[in-house]
């Protein structure tokens, strides 16, 4: 990890969780090592199990290695009631992944769930790293991964 | 303002002081609202939701542990409907708990055993869904069964705000939550091993590495001679497990059951606390004389060495070299005693009853060989020899007293009080004053250093140099003492003390990991008066005087930092900071 | 001076839509259509339509195209730029709540709209200060700050009857206050976490007119002599930050934020924090462990943050929509705002609503409309093929209501007991085909996956009614379990620590109240 990358943020424990979202972001398979923790946990003088606690806690960290596109499939009630399951199937059916939080064998997807994205006017919808996909249908998600799969930009 | 409040507790009238909780003030009126994550020591969470009460004109319950009195405050504890979500609470908290009572450590002790015993409930009513995550027991010390663990949060306040140290914290969220080290492995952590966690948690999620069954193997291994040392903490805790009060001397009984649980030679650890003060003394004075390094600190507590050597590396040089009194003991016992009594070292299986849990780690550290064995073999909790009392069935408060065997059994006062916060210091005192002087003190008592305050302050005139002591126990207090010597090191200022006694365990030993259940602050100060009544009973009552001390000078080890001693008495420290 | 103006509406959708895609294109073809003197191209923020693709609009001809893709971009330069004619397939043509637009909406024409949180959204280029200026912004402020003792202030807001927009409804005036006295340092911290399931009313506002938010974080601020304001944004929401990080940076330049505002003793300035995915910060005392870099768990109340708040200081706590209401109240007085809504809430309430409707989306209405006005007069009607079964309102922590409530107005009063998750605006139709217990067990899930762990009661609780709406799906709970499982939920919404978990009930209460017929026909 670019030590820069946390000296960006002055020492305080109150920077953590920017810290932690630019470590991440910064690396192609968007996850904190034990070692980022630890460099972070040193930068801003707290106890790396205290930094770890709140790496476990919220939903957009991940401790394990994952894909070079995180898709977050949103499945609260308004995605679900306009189809959110059926929208994982065809994931994980095109991925070929069996349970959600996996990673393709070549890298480059990691397929997880999330709660409400906040686009629920599209729904159902997903997050592909930093953008939203809506209105998902069988054919939408299949140009999307094709896109990705070919080295489309994300945008 | 008035100081107190008037509320109602269930109709009765009752004044409380203001600020209060609720938990607090109902108790003034009689009742004991059904609890569990709450601990009178610690600040409370509000996390298991069995305290709930009604208030009147506030929706919903409130939590009687986080809620402060107000004037005038009407509360409900025990309407039907309370009752009734309590026990849904605590149906709950039991639907995430494995039935395991038969099987568990803690069986007889757990405070949600007899929760769910007090409020009558008399069949698993919710379905199980339980986590089934692994044991962890990679450390000496200490077991976690996450399983267990119903997520008070106690030990967190224990490890984190009262030790300062960190090394566990709530990992994940909802209902996935573990309280457990970065790793998931205790050994890989911080932990110190101080067992401070352990002594508030309310069920069987932690508890110390049991080592019952091997020492009695060893009992029964006629090949084995066994001996045993008891540190001085223990003599006072036991007669909590035998109906007698807190803080009752036991010490004669206790070398009674020893000897009926069938060691071969009963020594006690007092003895080589009063060889520690000779040693560490005879440190001080050469430091005095040397003019530093100051601040020399005590070193017989292992929880505080392990903390030392991960949280403040660069004081390591002050550290005093000496082992702690249990190792001293260790390495004499397969060398000094072996030769004594003519017995082949490698026969010798050496058992400590310790206050502590921080201890099984230490017996194991690779410097804690300088016998050419390892020096201690197994060392106990006071409650694993409770255990041990209780498994042949020998009544405590009944056996008549008996005495140690006399090669390493002897003691003075100094020696007793090494158990709890303080005593250390005072007996260091008592001794060094008679050492630089060379006149009696007038009173041994050294009032300063006694009592619970956190960090105890104190100047005494040792011929003509004022000398700074500082006492801290508990290692959120310890860091309090410590950053001021860090910070005058920083500046090139000299230490603002000569003299440092640090003890992990709030209380010191008296309040180790390894003392009886039920070890409140309260209970830990009855514990110490226990061991100060002793002292003031003795005749002897400074380490020197001690005439085995004399002998085993006389004898074996020459003098106080002798070549001997520096072979058996004295270890090192390493860095480790790099677990942070 | 530019011939024509062409302003893509960039949020989330059109984003994902291939908005800037188009853009691109659109400036080469006018690039090579020579028209780079005469046509500008700008952004907007969103105009509350969605599930429309790309969108653009065209002035001064007052055009506004949606679905336009990267082939429709020749076609648009050649017709309508260069010849004058639209290009009719593009233009929309459905007439539901479409905003009145102009490139510059003056003092008239503001006055005229309905709207107060949402005036400026889609009309105004967001992350131009200037246009904010231009209409009216910062007014507000300078009156505040100039004519205005904190004490009035606060009066105003009380006297307005504004009521916190964010789940809770509680009197903002009155918050207020509680905070005003106190000595110290204080904070304002806006509450843009926004994770419940059907609610994206605050990111509109953020991404459509960030300087509102700060112009009545400011004004708070001031009012209750605050030293700083924060803004908690969840961190899903890129464009708001960025949106708002430019509009503070603006702000600061020109003198509405900093030192000395408007030439007064008042300084104030405002910085952003970023959540990391977890609904339970938006709890209020969770939020504030969070913005001290912790895990989001909820402190006990009390003290409340009012007292004892972010960094153990006095520090209020309110909504973006909340926020956004102010600087209006403050300009037009507190009749003016009382004039819209309903006695006891004045005010308008942007909802979300969504679901098997025509026209799911955004709207900003006066409180107290009922929720048949919204479907069919905001919503275009039931989808094609849809027929009201059901709808849940306030979200996920929300009641599931029946037809027969239709006619109900939502307001705090009306709605009683299920009114408790209001704020949150959001507004979930179900059709004939939604199987209750299907959506039951989307709804716990939602809880199992968010409760933070801290409390027995919901740590566990959650996880057992999740495991049951399950079974009770699988056609596996005896009516007995369900019954069990409310009470289980009842237990929850007294001895949880915070109101997540005590309003789980609403959802599981309500299906049992309206929809116990379907239930029983699930039961093992
Ligand atoms: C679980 C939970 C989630 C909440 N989420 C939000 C939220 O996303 N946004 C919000 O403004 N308030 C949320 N609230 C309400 C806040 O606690 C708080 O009442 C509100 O921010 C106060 O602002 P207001 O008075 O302007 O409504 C939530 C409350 C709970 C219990
Ligand atoms: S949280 Fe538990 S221990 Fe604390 S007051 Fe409530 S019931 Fe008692
Ligand atoms: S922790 Fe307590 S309740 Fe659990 S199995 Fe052990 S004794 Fe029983
Ligand atoms: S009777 Fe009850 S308490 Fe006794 S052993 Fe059996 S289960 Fe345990
Ligand atoms: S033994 Fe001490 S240091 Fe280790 S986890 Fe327990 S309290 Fe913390
Ligand atoms: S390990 Fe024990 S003290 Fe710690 S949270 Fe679990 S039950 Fe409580
Ligand atoms: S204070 Fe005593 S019980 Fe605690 S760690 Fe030190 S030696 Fe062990
Ligand atoms: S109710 Fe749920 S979210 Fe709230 S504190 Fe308890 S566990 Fe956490
Ligand atoms: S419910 Fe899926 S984005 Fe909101
Ligand atoms: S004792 Fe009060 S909530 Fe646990
Ligand atoms: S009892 Fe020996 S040092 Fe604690």
């Amino acid at each position: 990890m670019d030590k820069k990358i946390i000296e960006k943020y002055a020492p305080d424990p109150e920077n953590l969780l920017f810290i932690l979202h630019d470590i991440q972001d910064s690396k192609v398979d968007h996850y904190l090592s034990f070692n980022d923790l630890q460099e972070v946990a040193k930068y801003l003088g707290i106890p790396v199990s205290k930094v770890q606690g709140v790496a476990t806690f919220y939903s957009m960290y991940s401790l394990e290695p994952r894909g070079k596109y995180i898709i977050r499939v949103c499945e609260s009630a308004p995605c679900h009631v306009m189809g959110a399951l059926d929208i994982l199937k065809e994931f994980k059916e095109l991925l070929g992944l069996d349970k959600i939080g996996e990673t393709t064998k070549d890298k480059l997807f990691t397929l997880e769930t999330s709660a409400c994205l906040g686009v629920c006017g599209v729904a159902p919808a997903c997050m592909i790293n930093d953008v939203v996909y809506g209105n998902l249908t069988k054919e939408k998600i299949k140009q999307i991964i094709d896109g990705l799969r070919k080295g489309g930009s994300n945008v | 303002m008035s100081s107190t409040v008037t509320i109602i507790v269930d109709g009765k009238k009752v004044e409380v002081p203001m600020g209060c909780n609720i938990i607090e003030a109902a108790e003034k009126a009689g009742i004991e609202i059904p609890r569990l994550c709450y601990h009178k020591d610690l600040t409370p969470t509000g996390n298991c939701g069995v305290c709930i009460v009604e208030v009147k004109g506030q929706k919903g319950y409130k939590r009687s542990c986080t809620t402060p009195v107000t004037n005038n405050m009407e509360i409900n504890t025990k309407s039907k409907e309370i009752i009734e979500a309590r026990k849904t609470v605590v149906e709950l908290i039991l639907a995430n708990h494995p039935d395991d009572c038969l099987t568990c450590v803690k069986n007889g002790y757990c405070e949600l055993q007899s929760l769910a015993k007090q409020l009558g409930i008399d069949r698993t009513k919710i379905q199980k869904v339980l986590n089934r995550k692994p044991i962890d027991e990679s450390s000496l010390s200490i077991i976690r069964e996450p399983d267990k663990c119903i997520l008070c949060g106690r030990c967190l306040r224990a490890c984190q705000d009262i030790q300062t140290v960190f090394a566990i914290e709530a990992m994940g969220r909802g209902f996935e939550t573990e309280i457990t080290t970065p790793s998931g492995k205790m050994a890989e952590s911080v932990c110190i091993n101080c067992g401070q966690c352990i002594s508030v948690c309310p069920t069987g999620a932690l508890h110390e590495a049991i080592e019952i069954d091997k020492v009695w193997e060893a009992i029964n291994d006629p090949e084995k001679v066994v001996i045993v040392q008891e540190a001085p903490a223990i003599r006072v805790s036991l007669a909590e497990e035998f109906d007698l009060p807190a803080g009752t001397n036991l010490v004669g009984k206790m070398y009674n059951a020893l000897k009926m649980l069938g060691f071969d030679y009963v020594f006690d650890t007092n003895f080589t606390a009063d060889l520690t003060i000779m040693e560490e003394g005879s440190e001080f004075i050469e430091r005095l004389h040397k003019n530093g390094p100051f601040p020399l600190i005590t070193s017989c507590s292992p929880g505080w060495i392990k903390f030392m050597e991960t949280f403040y590396p660069d004081i390591l040089e002050g550290v005093s070299s000496c082992k702690s009194p249990q190792q001293m003991f260790g390495a004499l016992s397969k060398t000094y005693f072996a030769k004594a009594y003519n017995i082949d070292p490698a026969k010798i299986v050496t058992v400590s009853i310790m206050p502590c849990t921080a201890k099984k780690y230490e017996a194991r550290r690779p410097e804690m060989r300088s016998s050419g064995f390892q020096d201690v073999d197994y060392v106990l909790t006071t409650r694993e020899l409770v255990q041990m009392i209780k498994q042949v069935g020998i009544n405590l408060a009944s056996i008549d007293d008996s005495q140690p065997d006399d090669l390493m059994g002897a003691y003075t006062g100094a020696a007793t009080i090494f158990g709890t916060t303080g005593g250390v210091m005072e007996a260091a005192l008592r001794t060094a004053y008679e050492l630089v002087t060379g006149k009696a003190l007038e009173s041994c008592d050294i009032k300063e250093a006694r009592g619970f305050e956190g960090v105890k302050e104190f100047k005494v005139n040792v011929a003509g140099t004022e000398l700074s002591c500082a006492v801290a126990h508990g290692l959120g207090n310890a860091r309090k003492v410590l950053d001021k010597v860090v910070e005058a090191k920083r500046k090139g200022q000299p230490s603002p003390y000569h003299f440092i006694e640090i003890m992990a365990c709030p209380g010191g030993c008296v309040g180790g990991g390894g003392q009886p259940y039920g070890s409140t602050i309260a209970r830990r100060m009855e514990r110490a008066k226990g061991l100060y009544d002793e002292d003031g009973g003795m005749k002897l009552r400074k380490s020197h005087e001690n005439p085995m001390i004399e002998k085993i000078y006389k004898d074996f080890l020459e003098k106080p930092l002798g070549h001997k001693s520096h072979e058996l008495l004295h270890t090192h420290y390493v860095k480790r900071d790099s677990l942070l | 001076m530019y011939r024509t103006h062409l302003l893509f509406v960039i949020d989330q959708n059109t984003i994902d839509a291939g908005a800037y895609a188009v853009k691109y294109e659109f400036e080469k073809e006018i690039k090579s259509a020579n028209l780079l003197e005469e046509v500008k191209i700008s952004e907007t923020g969103s105009v509350n339509l969605i599930g429309k693709g790309v969108i653009i609009l065209v002035f001064p001809d007052s055009v506004l195209y949606t679905n336009v893709s990267v082939n429709d971009v020749k076609e648009i330069v050649n017709e309508h730029l260069l010849k004058g004619r639209p290009v009719k397939r593009l233009v929309l043509s459905e007439s539901f709540d479409i905003p009145n637009i102009t490139i510059t909406p003056t003092r008239e024409t503001l006055k005229k709209q309905n709207r107060i949180v949402l005036e400026r959204a889609g009309v105004i280029n967001p992350e131009s200060i200037e246009e904010y200026i231009a209409t009216m912004g910062y007014e507000a402020l300078g009156k505040v700050v100039t004519n205005m003792k904190p004490a009035e202030v606060v009066d105003e807001v009380k006297k307005s009857g504004l009521r916190g927009r964010g789940g809770a409804g509680f009197p903002t005036g009155l918050k207020w206050s509680f905070t005003a006295p106190l000595s110290g340092e204080k904070y304002v911290v806006c509450n843009a976490d926004e994770g419940e399931p059907g609610t994206f009313k605050d990111r509109l506002i953020l991404e459509g007119d960030p300087h509102k938010l700060i112009e009545g974080m400011a004004i708070c601020g001031y009012a209750v002599g605050a030293i700083k304001g924060y803004v908690y944004i969840r961190g899903e929401y890129t464009l708001s930050i960025q949106r708002l990080a430019k509009a503070i940076r603006d702000a600061k330049e020109y003198g509405f934020l900093g030192n000395n505002i408007f030439g007064s003793n008042f300084s104030f300035d405002i910085e952003i924090r970023k959540g990391a995915g977890a609904y339970v910060c938006g709890e209020e005392t969770a939020l504030i462990e969070s913005m001290e870099g912790k895990r989001g768990h909820p402190r006990a109340k009390p003290p409340f943050p009012g007292q004892v708040g972010f960094r153990n200081k006095p520090t209020v706590v309110n909504n973006v929509e909340t926020l956004a209401n102010v600087p209006n109240i403050l300009l037009n007085g507190a009749d003016w705002y009382k004039s819209f809504g309903t006695k006891n809430a004045p005010g308008t309430k942007v909802y979300t609503i969504l679901g098997k409707v025509n026209h799911p989306g955004l709207i900003e209405v006066p409180m107290g409309i009922t929720l048949r006005q919204i479907i069919n007069e905001y919503a275009g009607g039931m989808a094609p093929g849809s027929v009201f079964k059901a709808a849940q309102i306030g979200g996920s922590a929300g009641a599931l209501i029946s037809e027969k409530m239709l006619d109900t107005p939502l307001d705090y009063d009306s709605l009683g007991e299920y009114a408790a998750v209001l704020g949150s605006g959001a507004i979930l139709i179900l059709d004939q085909k939604a199987e209750i217990p299907d959506f039951l067990r989307s709804v716990m899930k939602f809880f199992a996956h968010e409760s933070c762990g801290k409390c027995s009661p919901c740590r566990i609780g959650t996880k057992i009614l999740l495991d049951r709406s399950i079974d009770l799906y699988k056609r596996k709970l005896s009516e007995k379990d369900w019954e069990d499982s409310i009470k289980i939920a009842k237990t929850m919404e007294k001895a949880s620590f915070c109101a997540l978990g005590q309003s789980l009930i609403l959802p599981i209460s309500s299906a049992n109240k309206y929809f116990r017929e379907e239930l029983k026909d699930y039961f093992a």
